[in-house]
């Protein structure tokens, strides 16, 4: 790729979604955009982005830039989110919500494991918290990643990145060479198409958030935008949980690390108080 | 050090196996089949057994049940690891006293997280 057909990518990647783009990785670049530049029926990557250029059609923008959204996802993965999840954060928000929904937001869930994995979990706690009414939301930018999601049809290799055998007797069947989630836990979970870099205030408020590995994935210049737009739809006493690397460093005022949960966060009460 | 005993009768996958199990901390014994490993686990019980389904003599299954009826027998943690794909073999396994079960083809990340899931580390 020419290295302005790289600039222009990692414009277009940015000002579209929030997306940080190393020109330097190519090979993470070829190997994102080739099935896209295949799919739109591109010889090359080259061709695709000249296309882009010229027309300018924002089908296949939006095809290229949800393309370079990273797919890498796994069940329970890492497990120490997922335990703090089951043992604290779920059972103090189900005392705090009695007899009402606790609504949960895995956002930027790529093909859905870990929305699915705090579905499973939700699930498994309502034997022991009576009366909990999980609510689960995943939302991706990816069209394809959300239809993969929805589809709950994992490989032999995606069941073994994560997913305890236990749990994949207790929630899978296999068709044919796939592994497929139970409708019971799969209609748990709906999805929806949002980009981080907009306007959420409409998503209404969420009790739990998994905004876990992403901020890594964000330009460093829309960050603190997406930190807020997400902190508008944390409910006052809800939980954000944040990967440990991802490191606020003032970003913004919206946010406050709980105390004794490392990497989760509550809102503020100051934040946009007259909202 | 822990000990992880590789079950299988592919010299090539026990030698694929052990160089992973090695990495992540174990100090290794192979068997070739269940009678093997049998032998084994009577002179040394191991911290951990990797297992092959489908094997000479003494296939894997077999060889677990024998296993949790002997003397310290119930401690291992057993991690199946087999070609074998469906739902039957895997309730079989787990039925039987399996720990984890891992479908073959495997990889390090596989093995290293599936040891974790079963407490193996």
């Amino acid at each position: 790729m020419k290295p302005a057909d790289l600039e222009f990518l990692a414009a277009l990647c940015r000002s579209r979604a929030g997306l940080k783009v190393a020109p330097e990785k190519t090979y993470l670049i070829n190997s994102r955009l080739s099935p896209v530049a295949r799919r739109e029926g591109f010889a090359s990557i080259d061709d695709m982005l000249a296309a882009v250029r010229a027309k300018r059609e924002e089908r296949l923008i939006w095809a290229v830039v949800e393309g370079m959204t990273g797919a890498e996802t796994a069940f329970f993965f890492p497990r120490e989110a997922f335990n703090q999840f089951e043992k604290e954060l779920l059972p103090a928000m189900a005392q705090r919500r009695p007899g009402g929904a606790v609504r949960i937001w895995s956002a930027a869930c790529a093909t859905g494991q870990e929305a699915y994995s705090l579905a499973m979990m939700a699930e498994e706690a309502r034997a022991e918290i009576p009366g909990l009414r999980p609510e689960l939301f995943g939302s991706d930018l990816s069209e394809r990643c959300l239809e993969k999601a929805q589809s709950g049809l994992y490989t032999q290799f995606e069941v073994q990145r994560g997913l305890p055998i236990r749990k994949l007797v207790t929630h899978f069947e296999k068709i044919d060479d796939m592994w497929s989630l139970e409708p019971r836990v799969r209609q748990m979970v709906r999805w929806r198409r949002i980009n981080l870099i907009s306007d959420l205030s409409a998503l209404g408020r969420f009790d739990i958030i998994f905004l876990r590995g992403v901020l890594a994935t964000m330009d460093e210049g829309v960050r603190a935008r997406v930190l807020e737009n997400v902190a508008v739809t944390l409910a006052d006493d809800g939980f954000l949980v944040l990967s440990p690397g991802d490191d606020l460093g003032g970003l913004t005022g919206a946010l406050l690390p709980l105390d004794g949960q490392p990497g989760v966060f509550g809102r503020d009460p100051n934040f946009r108080k007259a909202a | 050090m822990k000990t992880c005993l590789v079950v299988d009768d592919s010299r090539v996958i026990r030698k694929v196996a052990r160089r992973i199990l090695e990495d992540i901390g174990f100090q290794i014994a192979e068997a070739a089949d269940g009678m093997e490993a049998l032998a084994w686990c009577r002179a040394a019980m191991p911290d951990a057994i990797l297992l092959d389904w489908n094997m000479p003599v003494m296939n894997g299954v077999e060889f677990l049940r024998q296993l949790r009826q002997e003397p310290g027998g119930a401690a291992p943690v057993v991690v199946f690891c087999t070609v074998e794909a469906d739902m039957e073999h895997i309730r079989e396994a787990l039925g039987s006293g399996a720990d984890e079960y891992i479908m073959k083809p495997f990889d390090g990340d596989v093995i290293e997280a599936k040891f974790i899931e079963a407490g193996a580390l």
